[in-house]
């Protein structure tokens, strides 16, 4: 006679279970757009690409730019510190990738593969330890012991290829995505 | 519990009240006849100021919401200029809040270290001393937020260094540290978006801490308090009630921490606060030293001292999860530093050590310290300050439990304190 009881009790079971997985499907998918809406919105990613005229930069000089609500750091380099960027053997870099977003992902941080054109280095201003805006070198005001750029919050120093030397900083400085639309003028983004 | 006594209400309203929500019952039980060691001294006062100051920091922030606006644009002008010259007495609400926080940390501290050196964390309060822990972080997390909301330079990069510290897991999966950056930020950087969550949450959170200081106390009158000698009340002689004993003496020291308090305020509202944040936020520009709020400098100073960046962040967040371990920690039997000769040396080294690595983290990352001649740089001193700060907890408490000879214990809490009375009317 146990068989006038069970199929009651998997009705229920059925039900339980049933309630049980809607109940858990449901939840993931109320919750996600709990989650999603922190995500940029669209009006964030919206954002025009900007071009700038490089002509009025001197040569040792670095003008500061904003993209995507970060300094964007543009260097005409001296042929000095050209040579210099290009002296440095991978071997004694901290961070070998080129962090460049115009060639492949993995291409090597050579001083070759950080520019488009040796005189223009064109970086990303924010230090990949945390998120500081670092401090350009210049003969008038040494900064750090690289010749590019020191981090004055945690100390992170930075060649003339803007790719990380000393400090806490994992990564090279980033490239960003950018073009030469005429001799002297590019768009980034 | 002994000595509690029984509630009975007086009037006619108040027992059909008892009947139907038994609040006043509740009130009664844990705020009147509740009952206290009665050797409880002066570092027990801090509890009650802490709950003070949350109602303070609630009372005053709810005020200033009604004239803040969390815009990047006007944010910064709505603090300066609408809060400080135009609302009415806007300025005082504001210095309330603002040296408040920091009291509100000096009081937690001091509370924090009366845990510590009483043992108050051992069983049967180990709960009691994880929740404590967690409105700490709930604290943290709150007066980070609201450090943003002014919007000066050092709110804004105050933001980007801390919320970068995310950052840090690129290096176990990649991209998933920057994903959770811009979805913190809901940008590519800092910036309105933040802004405007942070202010929500800045908001939320106070709320969220009252909730858990109610599981705090909750914990708290369950096994009773601990008390300076660190044995447990073993009858009606040991306690007294609540009130009018610890009510009265409570009141007395919040008086007193409120003369402090008020001497920041009129005297010298901005001593806590850093000049730099009087400068509107500007993405393209980072202030030449970007330090947090004095209150986190310690921990600040064991992140810098880390050269690596995912390992710097691993350090910073294991000094503050090592407090949850404490209860465990702790090896010995005996609660209170009074009778553990050897930790109680190595607990005020412990605290000194503490303002030390705060010290280290308020100057610059190329700071040294010239001694005869020779430049040490502060960031191994900060790297020393750290090894102890864990060597502490993870080596010296399970380790100095099992080898201290420690002071004979008294036998009861009365005892006790009637020798100590004996003795002064001796000497008299
Ligand atoms: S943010 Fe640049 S060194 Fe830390």
């Amino acid at each position: 006679m146990a068989n006038a009881i069970k199929p009651d009790a998997t009705r229920r079971d059925f039900l339980f279970v049933a309630t049980g997985a809607a109940a858990a499907v449901g939840g993931v998918a109320a919750v996600w757009p709990f989650i999603d809406q922190m995500n940029p919105s669209s009006a964030v990613l919206a954002m025009a690409s900007i071009e700038v005229d490089l002509s009025a930069i001197q040569a040792g000089q670095q003008v500061i730019f904003k993209w995507r609500g970060h300094p964007l750091f543009v260097r005409r380099r001296t042929p000095k510190e050209i040579a210099e960027a290009r002296a440095v053997s991978l071997n004694d870099l901290v961070d070998r990738v080129a962090r460049n977003a115009n060639i492949a992902e993995n291409a090597p941080a050579s001083d070759e593969n950080r520019v488009i054109k040796p005189e223009w280095l064109v970086l990303v201003g924010v230090c990949t330890h945390l998120g500081c805006t670092p401090t350009v070198s210049t003969p008038q005001s040494p900064q750090g012991s690289y010749g590019g750029w020191l981090c004055h919050c945690h100390g992170s120093d930075y060649d003339t290829a803007g790719r990380i030397r000393k400090g806490p900083a994992p990564q090279n400085l980033a490239v960003p995505p950018y073009a030469f639309t005429g001799p002297t003028k590019i768009k980034i983004g | 519990m002994a000595g509690h006594t029984k509630y009975v209400p007086g009037s006619a309203f108040t027992r059909w009240l008892d009947t139907r929500l038994p609040i006043l019952r509740l009130a009664n039980e844990n705020l009147v006849t509740y009952p206290t060691p009665r050797n409880l001294n002066f570092w027990y006062t801090f509890g009650g100021i802490l709950t003070f100051m949350l109602g303070i920091q609630m009372l005053t922030g709810i005020v200033l919401a009604m004239h803040y606006v969390p815009n990047g644009d006007l944010a910064f002008a709505s603090v300066e200029q609408r809060i400080m010259r135009e609302v009415n007495y806007g300025w005082l609400i504001r210095y309330i809040h603002s040296s408040g926080a920091s009291m509100f940390f000096l009081a937690v501290y001091v509370h924090m270290f009366r845990g510590l050196y009483y043992g108050s964390y051992k069983a049967p309060r180990e709960v009691l001393w994880i929740l404590g822990v967690f409105i700490y972080l709930l604290m943290v997390m709150t007066a980070f937020f609201g450090y943003v909301l002014p919007w000066g330079q050092m709110s804004f990069w105050g933001a980007t260094v801390i919320t970068s510290l995310f950052s840090a897991l690129d290096q176990v999966i990649p991209h998933l540290g920057t994903s959770i950056t811009t979805w913190l930020w809901g940008d590519f950087a800092v910036g309105d978006a933040t802004l405007n969550r942070f202010f929500s949450l800045h908001y939320l959170m106070p709320f969220v801490i009252a909730g858990v200081v109610g599981l705090h106390i909750w914990a708290l009158h369950v096994p009773g308090n601990n008390n300076p000698l660190g044995i447990d009340a073993k009858g009606p002689q040991d306690f007294v009630p609540f009130h009018p004993y610890y009510t009265v003496k409570d009141a007395f020291y919040l008086v007193l921490f409120l003369i402090v308090y008020m001497a920041f305020v009129f005297y010298a509202p901005n001593f806590f606060g850093n000049p730099d944040n009087y400068i509107q936020a500007n993405p393209l520009v980072t202030p030449p030293d970007i330090v947090p709020e004095w209150y986190l400098l310690p921990f600040y100073a064991m992140l810098r001292s880390v050269p690596q960046k995912l390992l710097g962040v691993i350090v910073m967040g294991g000094a503050l999860v090592t407090l949850l371990f404490i209860p465990w920690l702790d090896s010995s039997k005996v609660r209170s530093c009074r009778f553990r000769p050897l930790m109680k040396q190595l607990f005020w080294i412990f605290a000194a050590d503490c303002i030390l690595l705060g010290y280290c983290g308020s100057q610059s990352a190329d700071a040294a310290w010239n001694i005869v001649g020779i430049d040490l740089p502060l960031v191994w001193v900060a790297r020393l300050a750290t090894l102890y700060y864990f060597g502490f907890f993870w080596v010296l408490m399970p380790w100095v439990g099992r080898i201290e000879v420690t002071a004979p214990l008294p036998e009861s809490i009365a005892q006790s304190v009637l020798a100590r009375s004996v003795k002064t009317e001796d000497a008299e």
